[in-house]
């Protein structure tokens, strides 16, 4: 499955489901101001881990925590390699 | 020599030393603690409420923080209402504390009707009074957690069991500014704000509605050397470019499970802090500090401190100590303490190769990102709908929240043509309607059965 895809399609039903204004998801763009906040993040790892059936939260305890969105699909891509 | 315990908030701030050289920072106003100690947020008006009953519910913290101190000696009873407790709960918690007066920065509470004689509006900043305040009273500090009806539990604090060990140590150094992602309505937050106050630092105060880069600016730019918050808001810290804003020298965790993955990840984004974690809880107050930088905590630390009493009994941790609540309000509120004086803390441990770790709650509490969720709240709701026979709710582990809400569902009749997954949805709709978002299960898995234990009850554990 194409990691981004699936990302953006989480991104995208999180936040329409917890009816936040999700901010266009570019690269560079900042996690913390894409709209979701601490609950859509956690809802959307757990989806995720559904989906792509990685963690990389929970597998790298000393994984630094990503801060953009292009970070975010790196930290994804690279867990499901 | 340790000091006596002042009669007030007020009196212990002057004690702790000169109270004009450090400053207490809100969002958007800021004051010494002298302009406190010497001032009135509530227009004069605080010595016409000696002796009431106060609920004390403003949005902001920095004028919670203000009146607090005000009020501290002169109200028989000042309730802390935290701004993320649904409003429909003032009267229930009035009528429960005996409120005679709402205290609020909110015109459009003012104006309505909660059970009070009457409400006085904050006003936006401190002004110099100088009121006869003598005789001074002890009052009862108040404080909410969350009950399994939904309705919020009161428990009984005085300043003397809240500031705990704090007006044993001597003033710190000018050089400590300390901070906090909680809010101080809560007791994570109320311990930090009350530790500023009786050991002379300066103190920077967060905002709900604050973005978390603009607390951490702001945090940064006061010079915040001390701050706490929960595993989740440091998670939600680390995801912001902003993080690096703070640098601060000491960093405390508490209010939810901490794992390893977070000690070590705030280890490494701020290398020179020294990193702790606290059990505390509204009830027990606080028992312990573990610093070794592992999870969990050594067997040792529950007989470390001769003034907190600890132990571990049927797998659930048990604390004796001046600084649990005394009682809760109301005639249906349970025991606070068993026949000895011992707060059953209700979370869960397990020793595992000479350490204990926390493993959950006994009475299966959720705890997701800091807001507790009572399962059978949440099956409450789901069970009123049309085409659900029973449902079972459970907590799912999130490296974000700690924990998340989910539940598998049992249906009157087999799903019909819409398919489960347009009906999972819809469950969740109709949950969102009713809960508050931490409380709506992030999914909804539909069962064939649910276990049944011999008592008739629903198997809560595998």
């Amino acid at each position: 499955m194409d990691v981004r895809s699936e990302v953006v399609a989480q991104f995208t039903r999180v936040a329409q489901d917890q009816d936040k204004r999700l901010a266009p998801l570019t690269d560079e763009l900042s996690l913390l101001d894409s709209g979701l906040d601490s609950l859509c993040f956690a809802i959307v790892v757990a989806r995720l881990e559904t989906s792509l059936g990685v963690d990389p939260f929970s597998d790298d305890e000393d994984a630094r925590f990503p801060v953009t969105f292009g970070d975010f699909i790196r930290f994804y891509e690279h867990a499901a390699k | 020599m340790p000091r006596n315990n002042p009669a007030s908030l007020r009196s212990a701030i002057v004690a702790a030393g000169d109270p004009s050289s450090r400053i207490l920072v809100g969002v958007d106003a800021m004051a010494t603690w002298g302009e406190l100690v010497h001032g009135s947020i509530l227009e004069n008006r605080s010595v016409d409420l000696r002796g009431n009953s106060v609920l004390l519910a403003t949005i902001d913290q920095f004028r919670a923080a203000a009146a607090l101190i005000e009020l501290d000696g002169l109200a028989r009873r000042v309730v802390l209402f935290p701004p993320d407790v649904p409003r429909e709960h003032l009267p229930y918690v009035a009528r429960t504390a005996e409120a005679d007066v709402l205290v609020t920065d909110q015109p459009e509470i003012a104006s309505m009707q909660h059970g009070v004689r009457h409400a006085v509006l904050c006003g936006r900043s401190v002004v110099p009074v100088n009121p006869d305040r003598s005789p001074e009273i002890e009052t009862e500090w108040i404080l909410l957690t969350s009950g399994t009806t939904g309705l919020p539990k009161l428990a009984v604090h005085t300043l003397a069991t809240l500031a705990g060990s704090a007006w044993h140590k001597s003033p710190a150094s000018a050089a400590i500014v300390w901070s906090t992602f909680y809010d101080m309505r809560r007791y994570g937050g109320l311990h930090i704000f009350l530790h500023a106050a009786l050991t002379g630092t300066s103190l920077v105060v967060s905002s709900a509605q604050e973005p978390v880069a603009d607390f951490l600016a702001r945090a940064g730019a006061h010079g915040v050397t001390h701050i706490s918050g929960t595993p989740s808001h440091w998670r939600r810290a680390l995801m912001s470019p902003w993080a690096g804003r703070i640098a601060p020298e000491y960093i405390r965790m508490s209010g939810e499970i901490v794992d390893q993955a977070i000690l070590n990840q705030v280890g490494a984004q701020y290398p020179q802090a020294r990193v702790e974690h606290t059990f505390a809880s509204t009830e027990a107050g606080v028992g312990f500090y573990v610093s070794d930088g592992l999870m969990g905590f050594a067997p040792e630390l529950l007989s470390q401190n001769p003034l907190v009493e600890m132990k571990i009994e049927n797998g659930t941790l048990k604390i004796r100590s001046n600084r649990a609540a005394y009682r809760y309000l109301g005639a249906e509120n349970p025991k606070l303490k068993d026949a000895d004086g011992f707060v059953d803390t209700g979370d869960t441990v397990e020793l595992r190769e000479g350490r204990y770790y926390f493993t959950g709650r006994r009475d299966g509490v959720i705890n997701v990102g800091g807001f507790k969720v009572h399962p059978e709240e949440v099956e409450a709701v789901i069970n009123r709908h049309p085409r659900v026979a029973m449902s079972l709710v459970k907590a799912k582990k999130s490296p974000i929240t700690g924990a998340l809400v989910v539940a598998d569902v049992v249906l009157k009749a087999p799903p019909r043509e819409d398919g489960p997954t347009a009906l999972e949805r819809d469950l969740m709709q109709f949950c969102r309607g009713e809960l508050a978002p931490h409380m709506v299960p992030a999914a909804i898995n539909i069962v064939p059965t649910l276990p049944i234990g011999e008592s008739g009850k629903l198997v809560r554990r595998a």
